[in-house]
C-alpha cells in the first residue's frame, strides 16, 4: 500500500475556485428522505471525499450530481449559476463527468476505441476514422497520467479492474471535464491496484480539476482527500478540511464514534474493546 | 476480494503497478514500450472472428474438389457463389445486426413481403415495375422500423419481438395474395413496363470468360466491401459494436442507441428488399409462403462468421465466408451426387462445429 505521501496530499498553491456547490440539498422518494440538508463545495485543484456506509446516500448525491435524478430541495450551483440536471448529458454539457463503478466501457473493444468511443475523431471527405490519430492521442493521454498500457489493440476486458478505472478517468479528463465524480473507483480492487488509482485520481486534481471521490473506506480517503464529508442516514454527520481532522478521527467518525459511545455506555461494557471491534473491521472490509 | 498484480488474463506482470517511477512518466511522444513485442503477424490474424470460418471453408472446399469432379470447373463455381449470394445478402445485414445485439428472426419472410408487395402493387394498378419497385422499398424499410420501434418502446428482447412480426407477416404474406389473386402466387409480371431495366438491375447474368456470373454475385461482394469498410473504419461502426457490447456504457458517452438500433433493422429491411427484388425478377412470380426458414441461415452464416450470440462482436467478412459455405454445400452435394435428404443434418452439425472452432481459436489467440 502507498504510503501517506505528503506530494499526494498536498493541495495545489493558490486561490482555488468553488466550481460547483451544493445548499440544502434534498431528495425525496415517496416518504422516503434518502438525503436531506446536504450542503457541501467542490473547489478546483481540490479533492472532496464522500464518505458513508451502505444506504448513507452516498449514490443518491451521485445521481443528483450526474444528472440522473433531480433534487426535490435545496440548490445546486455550477460556477455559480444554479442548476437542476434532467438527464446525463446535461451534467456532462457543465463539465462534470462521472465514473461510475461499471466503469461505462465496452469490454469487447479496444482501448483506443473504448476512449474515443461516441467522440470519435474522423478525416477525409468520407468522414472515415481517424484510427492513427486517436491510438496516438490515447496513448500519450493515458502516458501523461501515469498508465501504461502497452498494447492499445487488447480489448478492454482482457484488462485489470485498476487500469480499466485509469482508462475511465483519462477518458474524462482528455474531454474536458472540470469536475470528475469518483464512484467507489478502488472498491473493488486490491491494495496495489488501489494505490495506482489514488494516484492517478491526485494527478486528475493536480491538473486543475475538482474532484469529488465517494469511498467507504477512510484511509484510501485521507491518502489523497483535502476535504472529508462524510454522510450519515442521509445527512451530514462531519464536513471538515484535511487541517482540521487526522485520519484517526476520520475513520472513527466514519465507523459511527458517536454512535458506538453511546451504545458502549448503554450495555455498560468496556466502551474500547467495542470501539476497537468496530474500527478494524472498517478498516479491513473494502481490500 | 484479493487481487495479484499478476493479472491472468494479461498474463503478464501488470504495467502500472510495476513501475515504480510513474510520477515521472514522459509527456513527449510514447516511446515503445520494450515489454512489448510487436504482435506477431499470425496472432493478429488468428485474433479476427471470421478466421474460423475461413478454415472451415477451406477444409470444404478442398473436400468437394477431391469427392466431386463436376465441382472443379468455374462455371460449378459461378453456380456455388450464386447460391451463396441469394444467402450472402442478407446474411451481412444480420450479422451486423448481430455485432449491434439483436436478432431479427423475421428477416426470411421479409424477403418474400418484399417481392410480394412489388409485384402486386404493381400489377393491380397497373403500374411500372419500378413504382412497384419503390413502394417495396418503403414497406421493407418500414417493417425494419416497426421491429426496432417495438423493441426500443417495450424492451423486449428481439428474438421475441420478431418472431411475432415473423408469423405476423408469414399471414399477411399467405393472406394478401390469396384475397388479391386468388391464388397462393403473385401474377406474373414479365410482359410489364420497366420489367427488362429491373431485370437487368437484380437479376441479369454477366458472362467472363464464357462463364455466366450473376449479378447478385457482384451486389453481395460489394456489400460487404460496404459494410467492412463502414464497420471497421467510421464512426458508425464504432457505435454498431458499442451498443451490442454494452449498450448502457455506450450510451453513458453518449452514442445515440437508439438511432442505431433503428438504423440496424432498417438495414436488414434494406436488404430483404434487394433479396426480394432479386426473386421477383429471377422467377416472374413469387410463392407467398416462401422464404420461411431461411432467416435461420442467414443467422448460421454469421455465427459460422463469427459473430456473437450476445452481440459486440463479429464481421461481415465472415458473415459472407459463412454463406460461401452454405453455398458450397449446398451445390456440393448435387455434384457429388448425393442425396440431398441429408443436407440439413450437415448444415446443424456445421453450425456446431464452426461455434466451437471459433471459440477455440478466440480463445488460442487471446493467449498470444
Amino acid at each position: 500500500m502507498t504510503t501517506t505521501d505528503d506530494r499526494l496530499a498536498d493541495p495545489v498553491s493558490g486561490p482555488t475556485t468553488e466550481i460547483l456547490q451544493l445548499t440544502d440539498v434534498g431528495k425525496s422518494y415517496g416518504n422516503v428522505h434518502a438525503l436531506r440538508g446536504v450542503s457541501m463545495t467542490v473547489r478546483q485543484g481540490e479533492i472532496t471525499c464522500v464518505l458513508g456506509d451502505n444506504g448513507a446516500g452516498k449514490s443518491t448525491l451521485i445521481k443528483i450530481i450526474a444528472g440522473l435524478h433531480q433534487h426535490s430541495e435545496g440548490v445546486v450551483r455550477v460556477n455559480g449559476e444554479e442548476v437542476s440536471f434532467s438527464s446525463p448529458r446535461e451534467s456532462l454539457a457543465r463539465g462534470i463527468a462521472t465514473v461510475y463503478q461499471d466503469l461505462a466501457l465496452v469490454p469487447l473493444m479496444s482501448v483506443w476505441r473504448n476512449f474515443f468511443m461516441g467522440a470519435e475523431l474522423r478525416k477525409g471527405p468520407l468522414r472515415s476514422l481517424d484510427t492513427a490519430t486517436m491510438k496516438r492521442v490515447a496513448n500519450e493521454e493515458l502516458l501523461r497520467m501515469g498508465i501504461d498500457i502497452p498494447d492499445l489493440e487488447r480489448p478492454v476486458g482482457s484488462l485489470s479492474g485498476g487500469q480499466r478505472q485509469c482508462i475511465a478517468i483519462a477518458r474524462a479528463v482528455y474531454f474536458g471535464a472540470k469536475v470528475l465524480i469518483l464512484d467507489e473507483p478502488t472498491a473493488a480492487l486490491g491494495v496495489k491496484q488501489s494505490g495506482v488509482v489514488l494516484k492517478y485520481v491526485a494527478r486528475a486534481r493536480d491538473a486543475g480539476l475538482g474532484v469529488v471521490f465517494i469511498t467507504h473506506n477512510p484511509h484510501h480517503a485521507y491518502l489523497v482527500g483535502n476535504h472529508f464529508v462524510i454522510l450519515n442516514r442521509g445527512r451530514v454527520s462531519l464536513d471538515a478540511s484535511r487541517s482540521e481532522i487526522g485520519l484517526d478521527q476520520l475513520t472513527n467518525e466514519m465507523a459511527g464514534g458517536a454512535e458506538l459511545e453511546a451504545l458502549g455506555h448503554e450495555l455498560g461494557s468496556s466502551l474500547a474493546e467495542v470501539e476497537a471491534d468496530g474500527d478494524g473491521e472498517r478498516a479491513l472490509r473494502p481490500s | 476480494m484479493t487481487q495479484t498484480a499478476h493479472s491472468p488474463a494479461s498474463g503478464r506482470p501488470d504495467p502500472s503497478s510495476s513501475s515504480p517511477s510513474t510520477g515521472a512518466a514522459p509527456a513527449g511522444p510514447p516511446a515503445r514500450d520494450d515489454r512489448v513485442r510487436r504482435r506477431a503477424p499470425l496472432a493478429a490474424l488468428l485474433g479476427r472472428p471470421e478466421i474460423g470460418s475461413l478454415i472451415g471453408a477451406v477444409a470444404i472446399f478442398a473436400f468437394f474438389f477431391a469427392v466431386a469432379d463436376p465441382f472443379r470447373s468455374v462455371s460449378s463455381m459461378a453456380t456455388v457463389l450464386y447460391a451463396s449470394s441469394t444467402i450472402g445478402i442478407m446474411a451481412v445485414a444480420v450479422a451486423l445486426l448481430m455485432i449491434g445485439g439483436e436478432f431479427d428472426l423475421s428477416a426470411g419472410v421479409a424477403v418474400t413481403a418484399s417481392a410480394i408487395t412489388a409485384s402486386i402493387t404493381s400489377w393491380q394498378l397497373g403500374l411500372n415495375v419500378w413504382a412497384g419497385i419503390l413502394i417495396a422499398l418503403a414497406v421493407s424499410l418500414a417493417i425494419g422500423y416497426f421491429n426496432a420501434w417495438l423493441l426500443l418502446k417495450t424492451g423486449l428482447p428481439s428474438f421475441l419481438i420478431t418472431l411475432g412480426t415473423f408469423f405476423m407477416l408469414q399471414g399477411i404474406n399467405l393472406g394478401v395474395t390469396r384475397v388479391i389473386t386468388g391464388t397462393v402466387a403473385t401474377p406474373s409480371i414479365s410482359d410489364m413496363d420497366g420489367f427488362a431495366a429491373a431485370r437487368a438491375v437484380f437479376s441479369s447474368t454477366i458472362t467472363i470468360g464464357g462463364v455466366g456470373f450473376r449479378i447478385t454475385i457482384l451486389w453481395w461482394f460489394l456489400l460487404v466491401a460496404i459494410s467492412t469498410y463502414v464497420l471497421l473504419r467510421t464512426r458508425v461502426g464504432n457505435w454498431i459494436f458499442a451498443v451490442g457490447g454494452d449498450a448502457d456504457a455506450a450510451r453513458a458517452v453518449g452514442v445515440p442507441v437508439r438511432a442505431t438500433k433503428i438504423g440496424l433493422f432498417m438495414f436488414v429491411g434494406l436488404c430483404a428488399w434487394f433479396a426480394g427484388m432479386h426473386q421477383l425478377f429471377a422467377f416472374n412470380t413469387i410463392q407467398s409462403g416462401q422464404g420461411i426458414g431461411n432467416e435461420f441461415l442467414f443467422i448460421i452464416a454469421a455465427v459460422v462468421g463469427g459473430c456473437l450470440l450476445t452481440g459486440g462482436y463479429g464481421s461481415t467478412v465472415g458473415a459472407a465466408i459463412g454463406a460461401f459455405i452454405f453455398g458450397m454445400t449446398t451445390q456440393g452435394i448435387v455434384f457429388a451426387g448425393w442425396n440431398p435428404d441429408w443436407f440439413r443434418l450437415f448444415l446443424g452439425a456445421m453450425l456446431l462445429l464452426a461455434t466451437v472452432v471459433n471459440l477455440v481459436v478466440r480463445k488460442q489467440a487471446e493467449k498470444r
